[in-house]
């Protein structure tokens, strides 16, 4: 039986203003996981019912334990930012269909925009071949170094300016002009539209990596859903975005 | 430890205990049956199931608020033939009761679904006329006695399973109502639906929910609930399934004292996906603790 379990928080620490970078222990979830999948965090507040879910983004086998990084955007992620090393968190995962990393292919585009980041840290430990990382922030850029750390080449946007070229992440793009065979994606639905679009107009798949707001969190209640195509027809219908998704194919999304 | 006998009957089936989950809350089963083993059910009340798919309402469908959440689902099915074909081969391994939540837009669309499932080994039906979310998704029959009573005796006329029917609790006095759905044939009733209720976001100055609305549901509504299965326990005979905002065997043992035969658990599943088991674990300590032998002692014993 799958459960919802009691992990110690090994880590928890301010990485950058209002985001916070969170350790914890759990060989159950660890031995399953998969880059691009999520975890859903149960609080302890009465008032607060409905757990949050929360991208996977490094995982550590030999230690057992998972990083995930979160913004503090909220009553249930302040919440969140109050626990302390050593107290244990309610976790069930992990949950979702994650990144579909095809080892044929040598040649990786992948996209962040802001709190969308962190699941890409685990994809980009897992690609083989020459991995080029975009992303875009508002402000502050988090996690550039430890994709350099994993040998691929980042480039940043960030809308003031402060850190690499001014602009968003479509724009860095339209100005490096990578060239991939495959894109994988996680941000803002803007920035996963644009993505798309642009990927579509190079010829490149794209992956997109999408969130809603969720209740259950393992497909039972249907209410987390995304418009997608159905295949080799004109009609659409909802998918849920917890036990089909977080991922799906750019080209499956109405957006 | 000495044995309780948390045997309960509506309509002539006999549920092992009292606590099924809230349709729409659990699907069929086969989420949650990954967490929880789901032959402990009294009954698994399934996801509203419709003549023909239906596609729901545009996201975001959930929003949380203190104490309960909104959702907008809007009755999103794969259709009957699916549901015949996927769902029931499925529950049937388990050792539970199944009771299948019927959706429509029209008196016919409800007897057909009622119709193919005729021939099929479920337990109980439950007609839901009290559907905040799609204008067509009864609630404009769940809110006129008259139509209440109208749609019960067609769908009566064509059920071969005993009938539930399922109430709305956004009307003024949902006593007439109950009245109404047993004249025109309910063997019980289940109540409540979810309160109509809205959340804005005051930030982007927008609701929080893409159709605006949306069921308002978890423990914020319970007093609400207990006090109308109270009401109704009160005017009819037939059984009556308790549910809003149980979340604890305490919770539950409230409504089995306000008149509930039955109890069944919804939103609490999204908060603990064991929510279920821990309620009949609570009102089997409650019973053993007062000294009841039979939880039938319980139902509607409210001293003065
Ligand atoms: C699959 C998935 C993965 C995610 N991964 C991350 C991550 O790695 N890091 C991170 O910082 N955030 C992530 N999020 C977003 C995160 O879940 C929300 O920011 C968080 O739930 C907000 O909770 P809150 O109580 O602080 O905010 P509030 O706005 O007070 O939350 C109220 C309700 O809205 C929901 N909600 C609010 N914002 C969102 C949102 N953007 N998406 C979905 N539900 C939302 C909450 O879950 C809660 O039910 C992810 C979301 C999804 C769906
Ligand atoms: C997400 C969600 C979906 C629901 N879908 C249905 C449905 O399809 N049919 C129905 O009769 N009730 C539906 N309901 C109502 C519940 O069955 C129940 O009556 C209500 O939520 C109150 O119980 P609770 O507070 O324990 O959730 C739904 C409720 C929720 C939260
Ligand atoms: S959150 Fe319930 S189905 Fe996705």
């Amino acid at each position: 039986m799958k459960k919802v379990y009691d992990c110690e928080i090994i880590k928890h620490k301010e990485i950058a203003p209002c985001i916070f970078m969170m350790e914890v222990l759990s060989e159950e979830i660890v031995c399953s996981a998969l880059a691009g999948q999520f975890v859903s965090i149960y609080l302890n507040k009465g008032e607060m019912l409905l757990p949050r879910p929360i991208s996977i983004c490094d995982i550590d086998k030999d230690k057992g334990t998972l990083k995930l990084i979160y913004g503090v955007v909220g009553k249930g992620t302040a919440e969140l930012a109050a626990f302390k090393t050593g107290e244990v968190l309610k976790v069930l995962g992990p949950v979702g269909n994650g990144f579909k990393i095809e080892d044929t292919i040598k040649k990786h585009i992948v996209i962040g925009g802001g709190i969308g980041t962190p699941p890409l840290i685990e994809l980009v430990k897992q690609l083989k071949g020459k991995v080029e990382v975009f992303l875009g922030f508002a402000k502050d850029s988090i996690l550039e170094e430890r994709f350099k750390e994993l040998g691929a080449t980042v480039y940043v946007a960030t809308e003031d300016g402060s850190m690499g070229i001014k602009g968003n992440v479509i724009d860095l793009l339209e100005q490096i002009n990578p060239d991939g065979d495959m894109i994988y994606s996680c941000g803002p639905k803007g920035m996963l539209r644009a993505v798309d679009l642009w990927g579509r107009e190079k010829g490149i798949k794209t992956q997109v990596s999408l969130e809603e707001r969720m209740a259950c969190g393992i497909g039972a209640c249907v209410g987390c859903t995304c418009k997608t195509k159905k295949k080799n027809e004109e009609d659409w219908q909802n998918r849920r975005v917890c036990k089909d998704g977080p991922v799906f194919w750019g080209e499956e999304v109405v957006w | 430890m000495k044995k309780v006998n948390m045997k309960i009957n509506i309509a002539g089936v006999e549920l092992e205990n009292p606590v099924m989950t809230a349709s729409g809350t659990f699907g069929s089963g086969k989420e949650y049956g990954e967490y929880i083993d789901l032959s402990e059910l009294g009954a698994v009340v399934v996801k509203g199931v419709a003549s023909t798919p239906w596609k729901g309402n545009p996201s975001p469908r959930i929003a949380e608020t203190y104490g309960g959440m909104l959702n907008s689902v809007g009755l999103q099915n794969p259709g009957i033939k699916e549901f015949i074909k996927e769902d029931i081969p499925f529950l049937k391994q388990y050792d539970t009761k199944i009771i299948v939540n019927i959706a429509g837009r029209t008196v016919e669309e409800y007897c057909e679904v009622v119709e193919a499932l005729g021939d099929t080994d479920i337990d109980l039906l439950e007609l839901n006329i009290s559907c905040p979310n799609v204008k067509e998704g009864g609630v404009c029959f769940g809110t006129d006695p008259f139509m209440v009573e109208e749609v019960t005796k067609e769908v009566k006329k064509v059920a071969k399973q005993p009938l539930i029917v399922k109430l709305t609790p956004n009307v003024t006095d949902i006593v007439p109502i109950a009245k109404a759905a047993v004249k025109g044939g309910a063997d019980a009733l289940s109540l409540i639906n979810t309160l109509l209720g809205m959340k804005i976001d005051i930030h982007r100055r927008k609701p929080v929910l893409a159709n605006r609305m949306g069921g308002f549901s978890g423990p914020a509504i319970k007093p609400v609930a207990v006090r109308m299965v109270h009401q109704v326990a009160e005017a009819v005979d037939v059984p009556i399934i308790g549910m809003g905002g149980i979340m604890t065997g305490e919770d539950a043992i409230e409504f089995i004292l306000a008149g509930a035969t039955g109890v069944a658990v919804g939103t609490a599943n999204f908060a603990d996906p064991t929510a279920t088991i821990k309620v009949i674990e609570g009102i089997e300590n409650y019973l053993l603790e007062y000294g009841f032998e039979n939880i039938e002692e319980l139902r509607g014993n409210l001293l003065g």
